[in-house]
Order: structure tokens, then sequence, then C-alpha cells
């Protein structure tokens, strides 16, 4: 038996069990509720048991939805990670007027709204007024996102770096700054060279806000919606139908809620997976854990 | 392998320096002997790690060479200067083994496997770190973790001197000792030039064979232990090592004798001359250690109030109030306390005379 003490304790986390009760598990249990029953309108509805999961798994767009997405992240992260933890190296280390500076101007895109960073992409990226478009179209090769999917993957996957690297920029930066000056000056005096340096201290001691940067901006990229919607709709085809978009189109477009609420459970259980997997990976990846 | 020759060094943390204030070390001239065991102690601030800072190269002296025998090593950067550094909190590479910690200045330094091996088996016997050599450094125990900060220099085979800036400051009391016996004993292994800073002064005194005593960014003494308790240079010196530090009062002379208030303490000729000869202000300075309390009432000395007792467990300290300056005396464990009025007697030959703060000598 516990000690009777022990117990009062959870008086104390009462209300936080409440508020996160009305704030994420009620409506998640109203999609739960979606997804098993049929409802054709209010107080009319038939339980159709699993029969809506087993109608999304096996719907071929959502599969290609799901690849696509599931690529779309993995570049997303291939190409922010070692960009964001390079930039975080190349910026000065010294407090003062370049390091405000710097940080200032690579926060900036982190402070503009998501469907504005579309369309602010949308214009820059018009063969026929935006600077980029305009701009390579002039050098004789024709971009157009509208047209191609090719092209619409090269701006999206242009406006994500720009948009988010800084993130991670910023993340490793705030790494770095905490290593203490004794680290640096013991490698010195111990003859090490820069990538030993970067190799044993800075990154692992690093890794705590890279495993946050790498939840944030797998869970981020997974999820993405607005921009691509405002910049690209989904197209041109279903070349840039992500899972969230593809999960609208069901639920708002088709207003078919059963399978939408299916969808968006599996859609939930696979982030919750990959974010899991990540951090165990990133746990133990050099050795992280105590032997 | 060297001396290390300190001549005339300076620093200042501020680039464009107009005011003597301004300089974190001023005008260190000092050499230290291969081989020796220093301690540089002072409070904090006084400039212990910058002049530690300077000898292993992290720093570049605003003025000033350092010398290392003959070579002159002020431009050369820390790794090739043959100095090993151990920092106040255990600097390990926490991702490698103990055995690639210890390996790694070797592996830097191209020398090839075998060799590296059999060094690094043999610093960790020396250090007792065998066990542990196939584990994770980042695990450990902080003082395994400063055993291996130390190994990284020891493995150098061609390390002139191992540099300590406070480095027991992050272990627990019981083991603060054992490393220090393990220093000593490395110490007279491989008669290795170890410098040491600490603002502890316990620390200083059972470690060195000399200590350098630092007082805001002078060298004010390098003495042994012993050299310090009995002739402290500066009034400084007399005030930090001990506990209590010494105690001080102004003072004048009225013939051969010192004059405190309106009380006359007697001193030696050589003393008194000396103090005569002197310009500036005077005070004397009496070790509580040698502040005698007087069982007998017969004997010369001075019936005093006293103010106050601390037991501090092997023995006990009274305050004293001494023509308006409170003074303070040790007495044995054993020895009965004074009521209210105790005797004291100052004895000539431990009465210390400062004039601007400098021993009288």
């Amino acid at each position: 038996m516990k000690k009777w003490q022990d117990n009062k304790g959870w008086l104390f986390i009462l209300p936080v069990f409440l508020i996160v009760a009305f704030s994420a598990i009620v409506p998640l249990m109203t999609v739960v509720n979606y997804s098993i029953q049929d409802i054709f309108g209010p107080g009319q509805s038939v339980f159709v048991g699993t029969e809506w999961f087993r109608e999304v798994l096996r719907d071929q767009r959502l599969h290609e939805a799901l690849w696509r997405q599931l690529l779309f992240s993995g570049l997303v992260l291939l190409i922010e990670m070692p960009l964001g933890i390079g930039i975080a190296l190349l910026m000065p280390a010294k407090k003062g007027f370049g390091a405000s500076l710097v940080l200032v101007t690579l926060a900036l895109p982190l402070l503009i709204p998501w469907n504005v960073i579309g369309t602010i992409w949308i214009i820059f990226t018009r063969p026929d007024i935006g600077l980029m478009g305009a701009a390579i179209n002039a050098m004789g090769l024709t971009f157009d996102h509208t047209a191609s999917g090719l092209h619409a993957w090269i701006t999206l996957m242009l406006m994500e770096v720009w948009h988010w690297t800084p993130l991670v920029a910023l993340l490793a930066y705030a790494g770095l700054q905490s290593i203490p000056p004794a680290y640096y000056q013991a490698a010195k005096i111990d003859g090490a060279s820069s990538w030993s340096i970067f190799r044993y201290i800075q990154l692992p001691k690093m890794r705590g806000v890279l495993t946050i940067a790498l939840l944030l901006r797998f869970m981020d990229s997974f999820l993405i919606y607005a921009e691509p919607f405002v910049l690209t709709g989904g197209g041109p085809g279903n070349t840039t139908t992500f899972l969230s978009i593809y999960l609208v189109k069901i639920a708002v477009g088709q207003f078919d809620l059963g399978p939408a609420g299916a969808f968006s459970l599996i859609y939930f259980l696979i982030v919750l997976l990959f974010c899991y997997l990540f951090y165990q990976a990133l746990l133990n990846v050099g050795g992280g854990k105590e032997s | 392998m060297a001396q290390i020759n300190l001549d005339e060094i300076a620093h200042s943390y501020l680039p464009d320096v107009q005011k003597e204030d301004e300089y974190a070390l001023k005008r260190i001239h000092n050499i230290w002997d291969d081989g020796g065991a220093y301690a540089l102690l002072g409070p904090s601030g006084c400039g212990k790690t910058t002049l530690l800072n300077i000898i292993s190269g992290l720093l570049k002296p605003s003025s000033g060479r350092v010398k290392f025998g003959d070579i002159d090593v002020t431009d050369l950067p820390p790794e090739k200067r043959n100095i090993a550094q151990v920092f106040q909190f255990p600097v390990l590479y926490d991702t490698m083994t103990v055995f690639n910690n210890l390996a790694f200045p070797l592996k830097n330094r191209g020398f090839d496997k075998e060799y590296i091996d059999k060094r690094v088996r043999e610093v960790a016997q020396i250090l007792e770190l065998e066990p542990f050599l196939n584990k994770r450094a980042e695990g450990l125990g902080a003082d395994a973790k400063q055993k291996i900060s130390l190994g990284r220099g020891l493995v150098r085979e061609d390390v002139a001197a191992i540099l300590f800036d406070e480095p027991l400051t992050v272990i627990d009391p019981q083991l603060k000792w054992e490393l220090r016996c393990k220093l000593k004993e490395i110490h007279e292994k491989l008669q290795l030039t170890l410098i040491y800073v600490t603002h502890d002064q316990v620390e200083a005194l059972t470690f060195a064979d000399k200590i350098i005593v630092m007082y805001e960014g002078w060298i004010v003494q390098v003495g042994t232990p012993q050299e310090l308790f009995e002739y402290p240079n500066h009034k400084f010196v007399g005030y930090f090592i001990g506990s209590p530090g010494m105690n001080f009062i102004p003072c004048t002379m009225e013939g051969d004798q010192i004059k405190v208030g309106d009380a006359l303490i007697p001193v030696d000729k050589k003393t008194a001359a000396l103090a005569k000869a002197a310009k500036g202000k005077l005070e004397m300075g009496i070790r509580p250690l040698y502040l005698k309390v007087s069982q007998s009432p017969d004997e010369e000395g001075f019936d005093v109030p006293v103010t106050g007792v601390e037991d501090q467990g092997s023995h006990r300290i009274i305050s004293v109030d001494f023509q308006g300056f409170t003074l303070k005396a040790r007495i044995a464990e054993n020895d009965p306390i004074p009521e209210s009025t105790a005797r004291i007697c100052f004895s000539k030959e431990w009465i210390r005379l400062f004039a601007d703060e400098k021993l009288l000598k």
C-alpha cells in the first residue's frame, strides 16, 4: 500500500486533466464518433463499425497522398536539418549587433502568417511578373508551377526551406551558445580538428535541441496545409495533394464525415508513431542513454 | 621538460588600456622550476585563471613573453605548447568511451594504434580507470570524470606541465582528499610540473611545494606554506592564509616599544629598528595561533574583556577587545576558556610589523 499522502497530489492535477479532457479528448472523441457511424442528419445515424476504416485504407488516392507526404517530409528534413545546423555554425558566436541582426533577419519568415507565405511565393514565382519566375524564364528555361508537377514541388520545397530552416538554425544556435567555453579550450589543447570539434562536442551537445527541431519540423511538414493550399491547391493534377489537403477535400468538399473521421484518426496515429520512432532513435544515437 | 619563465607579463581584457586598474594582470615576473608543484592561490577575480590561460596559450598576454625553458612560446597556440589543462568542470567527449577520451589527444596527433593502446592503458592504470575503459564517459561520477580530464593530459609523453583550474570544485569532500593524494602521487611518480589554481587555502597548502599568492593582479608572495604562514609578505597574505586570518592593529612606535592606544608592547631590537626606519601607515600583525591566552596572572600581558567564543571542533577561537580593536586568539580544546576577561600575551618572536600593507623585514 502506498501512503495516503501520495494520493493527494492527484487533486492538484485534476484541473489540468479536466482542461485537457475538454480541449483535446472530447473533440477527439467526436472524431471517433464520426468514424464508426454513418450519419445522415441530426438523430439519424447508423453504427457501421470499422467500415470507414476499411474503405479509407483501401483508397488508392490516399495511398498516393501518403507516399507524397512522406517524400515531402523526408526531403524537408534532409535539407532543413543540415542547412539549419550549418547556418547556426556560421552565425557570429559573440553577442553584439551582428548577432542580433542575424537573429532578427532569420526570424522574419517565422513571423509571417502561413497563408501569406503561400501568397508571397505565388507572386514571387509567377512566370510573368514574379522576380524568381520571370528571372528563370528570362534565362530561357520555362518555369511554371501551375503547369508542371516538378516545378510545383520545387517551388513548395523552396518555400518550405525558406520558411522553416530559420527555426532549425535558431534552435541549433541556442544549443551552440549553451556549450561552455572550456570545451573548446580543452579541444584546442587536445589538438582537435574543426571536424572533431563538431562531431564530438557541438553535435552531441546540440542533441537535445536538434531532437526538438526534428520533431517540430517533422510534425509541421507532415501536417502542412495552408501553404500548398494557397500556392497550388493540390495541383497541378494531384501532384501536390498532401494528406491534409486530401483530408479536407473528403471532409469539406464531399462532406463524407465518416471516412474523414477514420482518415483523421489514422493520420493522427501515423504522426504519433513517427514522432515516437524519431524520439527513441535520437535518444539512443551516439550514446544518449547512460550505459 | 622545462622551467616556465614569465617575463614581465601583463594582461588586460580591454583593447585600449589607460589606467593600471584596467589590467587583470599587472607585471608578473616569475620563474617556475621544472617538476615543481605550484599552487596559484587568491580570491576570485585576482587574475589566477587569466595567468593560467596565458601559460596554456588560450590567451595572449597584452605584453611580456612566456618562455618554456629557452623556447619563447608566447605566439604558439595551445596545441603546440605541450601543456595540458584540467578545468573546473569536467570536460569530456560525452559520446566517446573512456578509452577513446584518453586516446583522443594522441589520435589527433597521428600516433599509431599500438602505441595509443599501450599508452592509454598505462595512464588508465595510474589513474585507476581500467574498469571503466569501455564504458561511456557520460555516466561516470564527477571524480572519475576529472580523472579522465587529467588522463588526457598524462597520455602525452611530451607534456611539460599540467595546469589545473580549480579542478576539485565539483567533487565531494571525501573524494577531494583522495584525488589530491592521487595528484601528489602522480607528481612524485612522473615529476611533471603541476600548476594548480585554487581559492581554497587548504587545497593549496596540502598540494603544493610552493604557493604563489595573487591579489588584484599582482603576485604578492611566492613561498612554502610555512613561509606564507610565518612571514606573510603582504597584509593580504596574512589575512588570506590561516583560519581565522592574522590580527592586524594600527600602531605607532614609542621608543623601542609598539604603542596601541595607550598600551605599550615590547618588541625585539631588530623589529624596532625596522619600524623606525619605515615610512607609511604602520600596523602590527599577529597570528591567532601565536596570540597567547595566559592561564597565570603573573605573566606579562594585558587583561582584556572577552567578547565572543567560537567552537571550531579541535580548537576554539575567542575574540577579545584590545584598545578598541577586536583580536582573535586560538585556545586548544582542553584549555579553560576565560570567563569575562582574558590575559593575552604578545610574544616578541611572532609580532610582525607592516608599513603600507607590506611586511617590514
